[in-house]
């Protein structure tokens, strides 16, 4: 495609328009010829970080293998909103068996390409914070432990969303949920709990682990394409807003996001076999009350009295991240 | 060729012969032998290509099957008990997206109280599962039955169970002939799946389906498994010409000619339920058996026809259906329609206790005598049931059942009283 002149532009935040990028560093998503793999006509809410999240990372691992992929999907918002029966948005084969068990799914169709010598077609697994940290975090950990050759994807947006905002085992500390609601004493979650999938998935000194948020839609290109060219097991964790289950507005997505890594609560960083080897900086180092108030399922933390004492313990969290992960 | 082998390793055998491509694995008694053998040959290159995966639990190796399996590969693995409750819901997952992969159930009690030995709770429970289920007599059987389900399975795109007893077949030497491998590859062709994950030509599988087809794809289930109930003695007569031996198709009689005592039962027991009824028949008592071998789809005609000429069948039961009794017998009453045929329910074989062929014999004569309750439990120690059900009268905190019971048995040894 002949290079056009194009205009400077600035989004509203620190990144810079794509168009002025060299055209080899281009995303994906610029590529008219990209594979739209989840295509258009699904059931997302408006403002679904899910269903960006997975635009993004499954046309990232389309280009990566020539459009060589299979799919494997827990149940859970991705899986529902995208296969009404009789519809599909997949453009590539992809199957849904269970909640628990994706990562098992991807083992098998790895297994299966194995054997028939079909090396050159990849396999993704992928499913929501619950169907991975929670009901499959064993399926999970087994194909860690074997190092199957599958990329599994975690879309994060901490709590059970499909079945209505319940608590899951990613769910942040004082979050409101369904059933961690805001009342009593300590509204919101409890302290003290939850699962750092990324540091987990580290512990079995797989190949590639990293995380990632649907703020920095490149970022999440580069490190797919970068999974791709590995072999054995490999684990992305997206954060994944979600403006439904975290009382934000719809068109405040990617500002929510970016604020959880800019505050130090979600660190975005790279592990190769066990240990961290590269730490995406907090540009502009941010208080967690910033990304707090622009949610609802925070809301308690501010009002009708403001909990200094909570915000401080999750600031406090954020500070550790901070200085755990080297994030400034 | 004829060789002395534990069943366990002749199924692995049969399995091997088979050319399974994927087979994910996961321990648990008594069908481990049938992997561990599997394992081996496929760490040797014996079996090849094959990708052998030790996996995590019984769910994640049912769940490995089903992807391999929609991926195109010939799937097999095994299981018993504890195991196949744990992959339940893979179970039905497997059979509602019509995957043909082929699993031995060697059959052993479910717990609490924990049991290893054998019974046939375990893929009783799964009758609804969607699953063929066929029942093994022997381990000859158990050999060609396995090669059969793998043709039947990807003929139907259904997934099948082969239930085997535990350890009285896994773990038994029997003198077997195994196929050749030009045998089983001219009665079984490579795997050629009815929908496959291709990215050539890209399917979704497993959608989500409402109220307006769901229905219909289960009533298709149902179809497509009462197909089998053609293609099973069609398989079974193409297999007999292969291997020179006849397999039965669907159920299997036994000296039923004017038998007016029929003796109903599934798997090995009828062995000593035959042996039973020569002694019988040389007192001149007109009793046979009739075998089930494919319990689902249950065979209503044939078992209709085989009982046609019965004044009583007797049902004997390797599982208990706690809160009515029997699981077959439902089967076989509907079978019988409105013939007013009486139907005994005898539970027997629980956890492992041996079904004698003396037990057999009171049985028969008491149903002869017409001493026979319509649900009978074989050489139950009603004693013992009331010793302990006194106790709970006597003693609000009375103790765990299971260890009072076998206190008073005096079988372990006891705790503090």
């Amino acid at each position: 495609m002949a290079e056009r002149a194009i205009k400077f532009y600035q989004v509203g935040s620190h990144a810079v328009g794509n168009r002025l990028l060299d055209p080899a560093l281009a995303t994906v998503q610029s590529d008219a010829e990209r594979s739209n793999t989840i295509t258009k006509g699904h059931r997302a809410c408006q403002g679904c970080g899910e269903a960006l999240g997975a635009r993004y990372a499954l046309d990232a691992a389309m280009r990566a293998t020539d459009g060589q992929l299979i799919a494997a999907n827990a149940t859970g918002c991705l899986e529902v909103f995208s296969t009404p029966y009789p519809e599909s948005s997949w453009r590539l084969p992809w199957i849904h068996s269970l909640f628990a068990n994706a990562p098992s799914v991807a083992t098998g169709i790895a297994a299966a390409l194995r054997v028939k010598g079909h090396d050159e077609v990849r396999v993704v697994g992928q499913g929501g914070d619950g169907g991975t940290a929670d009901i499959g975090m064993a399926c999970l950990s087994g194909m860690f432990e074997r190092n199957d050759d599958v990329l599994y994807i975690c879309y994060d947006n901490e709590a059970y969303m499909n079945t209505g905002v319940q608590r899951s085992g990613c769910t942040p500390p004082a979050a409101r949920t369904m059933t961690t609601q805001a009342v009593g004493s300590e509204p919101g979650n409890v302290f003290g709990q939850g699962k750092n999938m990324a540091l987990i998935a580290m512990a079995h000194e797989i190949p590639y682990v990293a995380t990632a948020t649907v703020a920095e839609l490149r970022d999440i290109e580069a490190k797919v394409e970068h999974a791709m060219s590995l072999r054995g097991a490999r684990y992305l964790h997206i954060l994944v807003t979600c403006p439904l289950g975290w009382s934000c507005g719809s068109a405040e997505t990617i500002r929510v996001a970016r604020l959880a890594k800019e505050t130090g609560l979600f660190p975005v960083f790279e592990a190769e076999r066990g240990v961290v080897s590269a730490v995406s900086k907090i540009r502009r180092r941010t208080p967690v009350e910033e990304y707090l108030k622009l949610q609802g399922r925070y809301a308690h933390l501010f009002k009708p009295t403001r909990r200094e004492d909570v915000l401080a313990h999750v600031q406090a969290i954020a500070d550790r991240n901070i200085e755990r992960f080297g994030l400034v | 060729m004829l060789e002395q082998l534990e069943g366990s390793v002749a199924v692995a055998h049969a399995v091997a012969l088979c050319r399974p491509e994927v087979i994910p694995a996961y321990p648990i008694s008594p069908q481990t032998h049938i992997v561990e053998g599997l394992s081996a040959m496929v760490k040797t290159g014996e079996l090849a290509p094959c990708e052998f995966i030790n996996v995590e639990s019984e769910y994640a190796a049912m769940s490995v099957a089903i992807g391999a399996s929609a991926t195109g590969a010939r799937t097999y693995t095994a299981t018993a008990s504890q195991g196949l409750l744990y992959m339940v819901e893979a179970l039905y997952n497997a059979s509602g997206l019509g995957l043909p992969i082929v699993m031995t159930i060697a059959n052993r009690a479910i717990g609490a109280p924990i049991n290893i030995w054998n019974d046939h709770s375990d893929s009783m429970s799964q009758r609804d599962s969607g699953w063929i289920q066929l029942y093994v007599e022997s381990n000859q059987e158990a050999i060609d039955t396995h090669i059969l389900a793998f043709r039947l399975a990807e003929e139907l795109s259904l997934p099948v169970m082969v239930c085997m007893d535990g350890f009285i077949l896994t773990h038994a030497y029997e003198r077997v002939d195994v196929p050749s491998q030009e045998q089983v590859d001219r009665f079984l062709s490579p795997y050629e799946p009815r929908q496959v994950l291709d990215p050539s030509e890209p399917v979704t599988i497993g959608a989500m389906v409402g109220p307006e087809a769901f229905t219909e794809v289960k009533y298709l289930a149902h179809v497509k498994q009462a197909q089998a109930l053609d293609l099973i003695p069609e398989l079974a007569r193409e297999l007999d010409g292969v291997l020179g031996r006849e397999q039965g198709g669907l159920v299997r009689g036994y000296r039923l000619q004017d038998a007016e005592t029929v003796i109903v039962a599934l798997g090995s027991v009828l062995g000593t339920i035959e042996d039973a009824i020569d002694q019988q028949r040389e007192q001149g008592v007109k009793v046979g058996a009739l075998g089930i071998k494919a319990f689902r789809p249950f065979p209503l005609q044939e078992v209709r026809d085989a009982l046609a000429g019965a004044a009583r069948v007797v049902v004997i039961e390797k599982a208990l259906a706690v809160g009515i009794g029997g699981i077959v017998s439902q089967d076989i009453h509907i079978a019988l329609g409105s013939s007013a045929t009486p139907v005994h329910t005898v539970i027997a074989g629980l956890g492992g206790r041996p079904i004698t062929s003396a037990s057999l014999t009171r049985l028969i004569e008491g149903a002869l005598a017409g001493e026979l309750a319509e649900l009978t439990f074989l050489d139950l120690n009603a004693e013992l049931v009331e010793r302990e059900l006194q106790r709970t009268r006597e003693k609000r905190r009375s103790g765990p059942h299971a260890e009072n019971m076998l206190r008073d048995i005096g079988v372990v040894a006891a705790g503090p009283v």
